[in-house]
């Protein structure tokens, strides 16, 4: 069977995020057992599947080169801001 | 005990709450039997939630009839109602499967007319059930065609499934279930099996199996050992 993996998002207008994986052998049956275990307790209202095999993923040797010149550009982030009351999923 | 009748055709008697409580329990024990061997992990998720939902549906009925705990657990197998079909033990997973079709066909007529009745309790149960046995349906109906139109040994099994099981459905064959079972047969590159019908000399005459007496012993052991204990 293939590997797939699972995103989930709760509600309409937020994102999906990935939750996990599962084994089936079609979209279909993924999109089934997806339904079947990760929303047991209402978490979504909506269900993405990916075969794991479409996914491309960055080489953990190439961390430093990645990511690390982002760690000193402090500017990058929105604390200077102040955020109004009331504004969620910000 | 309140008796609400199905639109029936020549081939299937009259079904009423009672039946189709007791055919949500013993479905459910026999999906529950599957948890920890079924073919995989996600499998096994998925039948016992479906096994969940229709313990579910059993207990919103029983206990409109009824205690619920008296009636799943104090009654010996000839009170129960549930048509055979349920009862037979597991074979393999495409038995399981195709049982689950058939039943899930037959029941999405079920709370189709219990929806409309008259009686509120069994309207609400009913309202909620139509949402589950749509996924139920959705999902037996997949792994038919996917083992029927699969593997050679997976159109084998599900050859054998039908022919075993094919003699008990004349009990839940309402009007229009052959049509869709049929669709979904074919869809996966099974026969068209003749209508079923009660003819005693081809269907299965017994009220129950010594399954369902095997079936209690076990489902109902620990009630029985311990009246009134609760968690």
């Amino acid at each position: 069977m293939q590997l797939w993996e699972v995103f989930l998002r709760a509600r309409s207008g937020l994102h999906h995020q990935h939750v996990g994986s599962l084994h089936a052998v079609d979209a279909e049956m993924a999109l089934e057992s997806a339904r079947d275990v990760f929303t047991r307790r209402g978490e979504a209202a909506g269900i993405w599947v990916v075969p794991s095999a479409a996914i491309v993923a960055s080489d953990p040797a190439d961390k430093d080169s990645l990511f690390e010149p982002a760690d000193d550009k402090i500017y990058r982030h929105p604390t200077f801001f102040d955020v109004p009351d009331g504004v969620a999923n910000l | 005990m309140c008796l609400m009748v199905l639109p029936t055709s020549d081939q299937a008697p009259l079904r009423d709450v009672a039946t189709v409580a007791d055919c949500c329990l013993i479905a459910s024990h026999r999906l529950a039997e599957w948890v920890s061997n079924a073919p995989s992990m996600e499998e096994d998720v998925a039948i016992g939630n479906i096994a969940l939902d229709l313990l579910g549906q059993a207990r919103g009925l029983l206990s409109h009839l009824g205690d619920e705990d008296q009636l799943a657990y104090f009654r010996d197998a000839v009170s129960f109602r549930n048509p055979v079909i349920c009862e037979l033990p597991n074979g393999d997973f495409a038995h399981t499967m195709l049982r689950q079709l058939f039943l899930d066909v037959w029941l999405e007529q079920v709370w189709r007319a219990f929806a409309a009745s008259d009686d509120e309790v069994v309207r609400g149960v009913a309202e909620k059930a139509i949402k589950e046995n749509a996924y139920h349906r959705r999902h037996s109906s997949s792994w038919v065609v996917r083992l029927g139109d699969g593997t050679d040994e997976s159109h084998r099994r599900m050859l054998a499934a039908l022919d075993e099981l094919w003699p008990y459905c004349w009990e839940i064959a309402v009007d229009g279930w052959y049509d869709e079972v049929v669709f979904v047969l074919n869809t996966a590159t099974l026969p068209t099996p003749a209508p079923p019908h009660a003819d005693p000399q081809q269907a299965p005459r017994v009220d129950h199996t010594v399954h369902l007496t095997e079936l209690l012993a076990e489902m109902q052991s620990l009630a029985r050992a311990h009246p009134g204990a609760s968690w």
